[in-house]
């Protein structure tokens, strides 16, 4: 461990994927600066993230996003006592950017590099939301790319209870998005037509994995979906968009919250925690706090701009690996498969 | 004046350090595509063994593409990531300008090529009169016969063309078949990317004030992304094109 009574400042770099971002973050909970470059308008005209493009636009964009963060933060290079970087998960071209950019500031100015994981970012983001929240606490992490119930043992400590065996969650709403004609992003677009539909209109499945029931699938209720929306057109009918997407969107909280609930029972978890892109759709942060109040867990979510991709989470994860003691070399990889853990 | 180079457009993972007419060092490695491993190691080893401080260079110059577009990003990335810290600016090398480099002083044409894939190649044309060199064709990507065609309209009968790159093996007898005894092949020790090319070229950039800020340094790919080109292609718009 390092001395703890002096504060740690860290600049924090993110690219795995279609958001530049850099931040300033002092002790691990305290964002300074938080600057985010978003990549939304390009893709939209492609109908999702297209990561020839999104590599392009990193690097284009990362000095000046970078050079933003620390100008807002009023601090240089040199009062950085680390510099934390997104190894992976991610687009591995993305990645590239972000942590190549890292080793060379960290290289030229001898500051220590800490490799960060993007998932171990998003769970992080709660503890800036909230500076009292402290593990373990069981987490749900939901967004384009990923699905994880995960135990938060500690910090920087994880057990992954379950993940999706096909889609993830926003990959879901992404994909139902271009499907009813909404476009990209699928995810809030699909929660402002809900917001007029009706949940119940059409029943579509919730998925349950046999052998884990912690696992999550949405290509059932994808192609339960998509074939109703095809029986509709046979019949000549017009669809209707909001039922359909509140309904569709009924169908993805209903499974997320169940798995959240069961593996709180479980463990006995006090607090549950959700994190990712999906966990600023206002109909699963309410039905998740609804089910977690009614059994007495404390319930956390982080405000929506630390919901999205951003680098103030990886700025804490990093904290929390600094002072763990993990410290990278000039030879750190972009990983696109990173594993939790790993 | 002291230039840093970094060329890791191709296969080859290459840093060099020159000191005005003068190559310091260069740590090459033509083996496998690791390059976001090696390149910063290598940097560094190169960097002690020339006990050299980075305060004291003038400049990063990269060989800003064409080529892979990863490796374009891992050096580029880096040579931004040094320019920032190091408050440097960065020098782009055409990474065709920089092969051609490598065969300074020859009297005959030089061709170099890097596979583009689809049959097409990163190519340009170069000779040298006396100690400078000429760019006969800007660097582009064609169709590997396009190429050959142009080369067959423009050589004379006496003329010669040396081709080097990584592209010549996958095209040798197409070449041999089009331009016969008129094409001849670089060796191997000059056959590759080379860094100190980059840093040669890049002190006479520098000299010229051909220099850019690092973060407006971006590669060059000379391609759009498969996905702008379709939609080009299907009539539609781009919001900006992401090819340099």
């Amino acid at each position: 461990m390092c001395n703890l009574d002096k504060d740690i400042t860290i600049l924090a770099i993110e690219s795995s994927c279609d958001e530049t971002a850099a931040s300033v973050v002092k002790n691990g909970r305290e964002v300074i600066s938080s600057v985010i470059s978003t990549q939304v308008p390009i893709h939209t005209l492609y109908g999702g993230v297209v990561p020839e493009i999104a590599s392009r636009k990193h690097i284009e964009r990362i000095n000046q996003v970078i050079e933003q963060a620390l100008t807002e933060a009023h601090k240089t290079l040199d009062d950085m006592d680390a510099i934390a970087v997104t190894r992976g998960p991610g687009l591995v071209g993305a990645l590239l950017v972000g942590v190549s950019v890292a080793k060379a500031i960290s290289y030229a100015k001898n500051i220590p590099l800490v490799g960060v994981h993007h998932i171990e970012g998003h769970i992080c983001a709660n503890y800036i939301e909230c500076p009292t929240l402290e593990p373990p606490f069981m987490c749900l992490v939901v967004s384009g790319g990923h699905t994880h119930l995960v135990n938060v043992s500690g910090y920087g400590e994880y057990e992954i209870l379950g993940r999706t065996r096909d889609d993830a969650a926003g990959e879901a709403f992404d994909k139902i998005g271009r499907a009813i004609g909404l476009g990209y992003p699928g995810g809030p677009k699909i929660e402002a037509a809900a917001k007029e539909g009706n949940p119940n209109a059409i029943e579509l499945p919730r998925a349950v994995v046999n052998d884990n029931v912690y696992d999550f699938s949405f290509s059932g209720l994808k192609s339960a979906t998509l074939n109703y929306l095809n029986s509709v057109e046979m019949k000549g009918e017009t669809v209707n968009v909001p039922d359909v997407a509140a309904s569709f969107q009924k169908a993805v909280v209903d499974a997320l919250v169940s798995h959240a609930m069961l593996g709180c029972e479980e463990y006995g978890a006090k607090k549950l925690a959700i994190a990712g892109g999906v966990a600023s759709n206002e109909t699963f942060r309410n039905a998740m706090r609804v089910e977690a109040e009614k059994r007495g867990i404390e319930f956390f979510c982080p405000s929506k701009i630390l919901c999205t991709d951003n680098a103030a989470m990886i700025g804490c994860a990093g904290y929390y690996e600094y002072i763990n003691g993990r410290r990278d070399g000039l030879d750190l990889d972009a990983i696109p498969y990173l594993k939790l853990g790993e | 004046m002291i230039v840093l180079g970094f060329e890791a457009s191709g296969l080859v993972a290459s840093v060099a350090i020159v000191e005005d007419n003068k190559l310091l060092g260069e740590y090459t490695i033509n083996h496998k595509r690791t390059h976001s491993k090696t390149l910063m190691p290598m940097l560094d080893e190169l960097k002690n063994r020339i006990e050299i401080d980075l305060d004291k260079i003038d400049a990063i110059a990269v060989a800003s593409g064409p080529g892979s577009y990863t490796g374009l990003r891992i050096s580029s990335s880096t040579a931004k990531g040094l320019g920032m810290a190091l408050n440097k600016p960065i020098v782009s090398i055409p990474t065709m300008d920089g092969l051609a480099y490598n065969l300074w002083g020859l009297k005959d044409y030089i061709c170099p090529i890097m596979d583009a894939r689809r049959n097409q190649v990163y190519t340009g044309v170069y000779n040298f009169d006396r100690d400078k060199m000429h760019i006969v064709k800007p660097q582009s990507v064609l169709d590997v016969n396009d190429l050959l065609s142009y080369l067959c309209e423009m050589l004379d009968e006496s003329d010669k063309v040396a081709f080097l790159g990584d592209g010549v093996n996958l095209h040798h007898d197409l070449i041999i078949e089009k331009l016969g005894d008129r094409a001849i092949f670089a060796p191997g020790h000059v056959n590759m990317n080379k860094a100190s090319s980059i840093a040669m070229l890049g002190i006479e950039y520098l000299k010229e004030g051909k220099t850019e800020e690092p973060n407006l340094h971006r590669p060059r790919y000379l391609k759009l992304s498969q996905a702008e080109r379709e939609r080009l292609d299907s009539g539609k718009g781009i919001l900006e094109p992401s090819d340099g």
